[in-house]
């Protein structure tokens, strides 16, 4: 990824950005995320297949936000996400320069978002076999199966939150769960208090989860939580039609239309 | 007391943990589940995930649980009434396979527990946990026991502390607590007289990666570094380090009402969290995360040692292992100790 060292470290020598966003080495043969602040910083940049952590998450945080003009390292599901976060008025081109990295490994610039937005919309969302699978096996259960599935698989969760953390599309200020005048989800991470919020959870990121897997892999407990956004996503598709971010603001889940099907109320 | 040194076979170990189980003892014990290592219940002595360097979650759960039901209430005609905590429910419980940073955990935590108001909870669970530690013979980057005062052998918070002999895989078994004489005297028959053992050949080697004295140190006048910015620029600010660490003892209090009945809970809460300190008026003393993480390393390793003479970390690594974006909390401890200040 010399390319991408090369074009950061321009963009940080000309002052064009204040930060690049990317992958260093990490601890553990993990890798982590750079904020290259200074042209010589920009060396420590790396990419490889372990960079799977969604970036995106970052460029909604205050401190990183303070810095000034941001560019990102984005792989498919990061610049998946920036359109997102784009189309809720989190960033824009103002404040965001996308370094695209193709599934190819290629180092693409993009001059605005809408030639982001265009090469995005070149590869639809597909879930992987395993888990499509997995969603076809739990959706023949019976629904008491499906229930002691849920809950034995939620049981051991301790409600850290990095689920919520690591998912760019939870970028909220105050998460529901936090509210405790009234409060809407049981904050104890009992049987009631796990479910209420991974359900609350994938019913927000309804229509907007670009099924990154970020939040499964931030678990410390390898919960599969994803299979819910998942299920979220093959039943937008199968009822609304396609299932891209836009930057139009067209929301799947929260645009009405007089001619929706509403076959759910029947 | 004196340390009661015996050996245990191979083949015993499974018997004792029968011998325990049919004395109606509750054993909980590393098990595998996805992925990752948990403690849990077991009744079966093949799903223990032996020699595991770690669990990915740490064994305070036994004392502390992640949600504590407190007390519950009803509202009627006549008045109020209350249920409180009934220690009468807690069984009496073994822990099997825990490290030895995690038993000194139990003793980091029973500080805080302990430290004005005695917690009668926590202490009556703790109380019916007979603790049967193993000792490490592997370890990882993220291991920092010995740069804490622990070390990979280390008996302090064990009932018995079992020491892998090496291949053969008998156990070295030091009996250490009345507890531990308890369990011991269920199984007597395992256990043969231990000779001459240089326990600390069969021990992980974990090197010490900072001076704790001088870091410390350094902590009293860090406080306002620039460098906390850098060093956790890269935080999410979720709570998987303080949930899985064994030595942080934050907790929320929350009422759950239902209808005219209710119910109130000890939950964990983590310094990590923005909400953690945010106060009714809308303001927030830890108002960006490079202040929670402070929080969190001051808390450990400053005023933790000032207020109640023991660290708060135990260098078990967890916190560092599961981060989610790979915040290496032995990283920081290394740069602040190397600052100059």
């Amino acid at each position: 990824m010399d390319d991408l060292r090369k074009r950061a470290k321009e963009l940080l020598e000309t002052s064009a950005v204040k930060v690049v966003i990317g992958y260093e080495d990490g601890s553990g043969g993990k890798t982590r995320t750079l904020f290259a602040e200074k042209p010589e910083d920009a060396a420590r940049l790396i990419f490889d297949s372990r960079c799977v952590m969604n970036l995106a998450a970052y460029v909604t945080k205050r401190e990183i936000k303070e810095k000034g003009r941001m560019a990102i390292a984005a792989t498919l599901p990061v610049m998946r996400s920036i359109i997102q976060l784009a189309s809720e008025f989190q960033v824009s081109n103002d404040n965001l320069l996308v370094l695209g990295i193709t599934p190819e490994s290629k180092l693409l610039e993009f001059t605005d978002l809408s030639e982001v937005e265009k090469f995005v919309h070149q590869y639809q969302i597909e879930i992987e076999a395993r888990n499509k699978e997995m969603l076809e096996k739990l959706e023949k259960m019976t629904p008491a199966g499906r229930w002691k599935f849920w809950t034995d698989e939620l049981s051991p969760c301790i409600k850290c939150y990095a689920c919520r953390a690591a998912c760019p599309m939870c970028y909220c200020s105050r998460c529901t769960v936090d509210f405790n005048q009234p409060q809407w989800i049981p904050v104890p991470s009992h049987q009631l208090g796990n479910l209420e919020w991974h359900f609350m959870r994938a019913v927000h990121l309804t229509g907007r989860c670009i099924d990154c897997n970020a939040c499964f892999n931030a678990c410390p407990l390898a919960i599969p939580l994803n299979l819910l956004t998942k299920k979220m996503i093959e039943d937008v598709k199968a009822n609304f039609g396609g299932y891209q971010p836009t930057l139009t603001g067209e929301h799947l889940m929260s645009t009405y239309k007089p001619d929706d099907k509403e076959n759910f109320i029947q | 007391m004196n340390i009661d040194k015996h050996i245990i076979r191979k083949d015993s170990l499974e018997k004792l943990f029968d011998i325990l189980r049919q004395n109606s003892k509750t054993i909980y014990a590393p098990v595998s589940r996805n992925s990752k290592v948990i403690f849990r219940k077991t009744d079966n002595f093949a799903e223990i995930a032996a020699g595991c360097i770690q669990t990915d979650i740490s064994s305070k759960e036994i004392a502390f649980p992640r949600t504590e039901r407190l007390l519950d209430y009803s509202r009627s005609a006549d008045g109020i009434s209350v249920k409180g905590f009934d220690s009468g429910d807690i069984p009496e419980i073994v822990l099997w396979g825990v490290r030895p940073c995690d038993t000194v955990g139990i003793g980091e935590l029973s500080a805080i527990f302990n430290w004005d108001y005695k917690d009668g909870i926590y202490n009556n669970r703790l109380s019916k946990v007979t603790v049967l530690g193993f000792s490490c013979s592997k370890a990882d980057e993220y291991c920092f026991c010995t740069s804490v005062g622990g070390n990979p052998g280390n008996t302090a918070g064990s009932d018995i502390l079992f020491t892998r002999l090496g291949d053969n895989g008998d156990f070295l078994a030091e009996v250490l607590t009345e507890k531990g004489i308890a369990v011991f005297a269920l199984a007597t028959g395992f256990f043969e007289k231990a000779g001459e053992i240089k326990k600390e050949e069969f021990l992980a080697e974990v090197p010490v990666r900072f001076n704790l004295e001088v870091l410390s140190n350094n902590l009293e006048k860090f406080f306002e570094s620039g460098q906390w910015v850098d060093l956790s620029l890269k935080c999410l600010g979720c709570g998987v380090c303080a949930y899985v660490c064994p030595a942080c003892a934050c907790f929320d209090i929350q009422d759950e009402a239902h209808g005219r009945k209710g119910s109130r809970f000890r939950c964990w809460d983590s310094c990590a969290f923005s909400l953690f300190t945010l106060h009714t008026s809308g303001h927030n003393p830890r108002d960006v995360q490079s202040q929670r993480w402070r929080q969190r390393i001051m808390h450990k390793f400053s005023y933790m040692p000032d207020r109640l003479s023991v660290y708060g970390c135990t260098g078990c690594g967890r916190c560092s292992r599961a981060c989610p974006a790979d915040m290496n909390i032995l990283e920081s401890l290394i740069s602040i100790q190397e600052a100059n200040v």
